[in-house]
């Protein structure tokens, strides 16, 4: 009899559905069925079982062509490289559970690494401006029992975080929200019509780049200022009437995205948009929370931050002492500046979204690839090593959007022999001790942890 | 006669992509999710093509070749729009204002016809960049 298996978080966009439900067959080796996913979501259930999946490290040869290896082999040569290297840059985790972060971190701190997430390209300036002005957001629970003008700003859910506005911010009956999305106004803020935009009472269609100008409109309004007659392409009377409808709100929510980060102005962009949910609360309640774009990309800002103090950008070059300053120790300027001599790209894909310059310096030096799937840095990669699919066939703990963790859980076998994230940068951690005849006292400190945690009843 | 145009370029998701990207980069539902250049049909009046022409995109980073779409979500005259993926990351300046995150949304491109030019895929410009490219042209 095929199982269904209810409460399945989705591994893919920061909303972290943990309401899927999954059908494995029989041996609980195939899905057969997902509900409740949207439409990705159901892509990455019914990817996994592609044959087209590779099961085994893959080497490249001096011809171009990639060799199949042993695992071994596999952690031997990446110990060997990291350890080789003067400065290794480790990158990703956009799609890797929080065990596998902090095997990770360890074994970047034995090398000397610089070690760095997919903020670093995406809300690396949120970061920036939360140090400088704090971050007065909620969790997504709050949002739908309690939001009743909801601002997305430079953001577009319903393409990025499909279910979010079912879920969370628009359309879902709540505690104190029981209409809905009857009872709810929509503010849209986006230099394009996107399908969000279509969604919102109020679209205001920003010029694009002037985000800083709007919102220091709006925090001049507020404050009971005139403004000019037009700001940022938008009329004042527009910009008045959100202004309004926000300030009558009886809880304000504005979410941001690539909108703000992506464009002039970065980090100032956050910074006056916190300002602004600040100036709100002088009237009634708001709060701000950033769109994280993967399921667990909040997650490495928790691992690390609670392991080095920092949540990106790390540098533990040093030895000594983790140093974190974007710009100079972020992934894509050391690239830029040919700072790094080796490059481990883990459970993401910078072939496809650096900018190809960054790319083109990354490759003059060894590029090892960690991810369940053939993708454009794996095929540029000295060598690729598959995992698990986290979420899917590796359980573990991931951070919504909002910072509350969720465990997620696993639905089916991985293929045989393949490790998970942990597992692997546990076995290269144990290499490089050995390597260097020193003690593995990380993976002696986990074993003793584990050994007195209760077991569950 | 060849028209150029230049445009303010913006790189963003789209659910299209998303999924295309979990059935594989190197699929041919990627190939046609992300290189797309949607932009105005005025903008396209005056470049002097129709919709579904092949135009070439300059920044200051690099060039690509994609197809000139009209806009799925609406964009204004001036603007245009790559989505996220390998094509748009061959025009995205890697300067960072110092914050390690680059210009991916906001940056000055020229856009002509490339009527006679084909779209390269994935791979090809990926491992073409590097210099790994076998498969021809
Ligand atoms: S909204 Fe995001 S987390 Fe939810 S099912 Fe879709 S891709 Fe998965």
């Amino acid at each position: 009899m095929p199982k269904l298996i209810t409460q399945v978080g989705c591994p893919y966009c920061g909303s972290s559905c943990d309401d899927l439900e999954v059908l494995v067959s029989d041996d609980g080796k195939k899905i057969l069925e997902t509900h409740n996913a949207c439409v990705i979501g159901n892509e990455i259930f019914h990817h996994v079982s592609s044959p087209s999946r590779p099961k085994k490290p893959r080497m490249r040869q001096p011809d171009g062509t990639m060799k199949e290896i042993s695992y071994d082999e596999a952690v031997d040569f990446t110990a060997k490289t990291l350890l080789k290297s003067k400065k290794p840059l480790i990158y990703g985790f956009g799609s890797t559970n929080c065990e596998g972060m902090s095997a990770v971190a360890r074994v970047a701190e034995k090398a000397g690494a610089v070690l760095d997430n997919c903020a670093s390209i995406c809300h690396g300036p949120s970061f920036l401006a939360i140090f400088d002005n704090g971050y007065p957001s909620c969790t997504l629970g709050e949002v739908k029992n309690r939001a009743d003008v909801v601002v997305f700003w430079g953001c577009n859910p319903m393409h990025a975080h499909p279910r979010h506005t079912s879920r969370y911010s628009i359309f879902p009956r709540g505690f104190f929200t029981t209409k809905g999305q009857m009872q709810r106004t929509i503010i849209c803020v986006d230099p394009r019509e996107t399908d969000t935009a279509k969604l919102a009472d109020m679209h205001l269609m920003i010029k694009q780049g002037h985000d800083y100008d709007l919102f220091d409109a709006f925090r001049t309004v507020l404050r009971g200022h005139p403004i000019p007659e037009e700001v940022a392409g938008i009329k004042r009377e527009k910009i008045e009437e959100a202004a309004e409808a926000m300030k009558k709100a009886r809880f304000c929510m504005i979410f941001f995205g690539m909108g703000c980060c992506h464009t002039d102005g970065r980090n100032h962009n956050i910074d006056i948009a916190i300002s602004t949910t600040r100036d709100l609360n002088t009237y009634t309640k708001a709060s701000i929370m950033a769109m994280r774009g993967h399921y667990n990309i909040a997650g490495p800002g928790q691992v690390w931050s609670w392991q080095f103090g920092f949540p990106y950008c790390l540098d533990l070059s040093k030895g000594t002492h983790a140093h974190m300053n974007p710009g100079e120790t972020s992934s894509i300027d050391l690239a830029m500046r040919d700072e790094v001599d080796c490059f481990v790209n883990v459970g993401t894909d910078a072939g496809a979204h650096f900018p190809i310059a960054a790319i083109k310096h990354l490759k003059k030096h060894p590029f090892i690839t960690v991810d369940p799937n053939i993708c454009m840095a794996s095929e540029i990669s000295d060598l690729h090593i598959p995992v698990r699919v986290v979420g899917v066939e590796e359980p573990g703990v991931v951070y919504r959007m909002d910072n509350v963790p969720i465990q997620f859980k696993k639905v089916i076998d991985g293929p045989e022999g393949v490790p998970s994230d942990e597992e692997l940068f546990d076995m290269v951690y144990k290499r490089m001790c050995e390597l260097t005849q020193t003690e593995p006292f990380w993976i002696l400190a986990k074993g003793h942890a584990q050994a007195s945690t209760p077991t569950e009843h | 006669m060849t028209n150029k145009i230049s445009l303010n370029m913006i790189t963003q998701r789209a659910i299209e992509e998303g999924q295309a990207m979990e059935k594989g980069k190197t699929t041919p539902q990627y190939f046609e999710a992300c290189s797309v250049c949607e932009m105005n049909p005025e903008d396209m009046k005056k470049l002097g093509i129709w919709r579904n022409t092949n135009v070439r995109v300059t920044s200051e980073a690099g060039s690509v070749v994609v197809k000139a779409i009209e806009p799925t979500q609406f964009v204004p005259p001036g603007l245009a729009h790559i989505r996220q993926g390998v094509w748009a990351n061959q025009v995205v300046p890697p300067r960072t204002q110092s914050t390690g995150t680059p210009q991916y949304s906001g940056f000055p491109v020229t856009i002509e016809p490339a009527m006679n030019e084909k779209i390269k895929s994935a791979l090809e410009l990926v491992q073409g960049s590097v210099g790994m490219w076998k498969g021809g042209n």
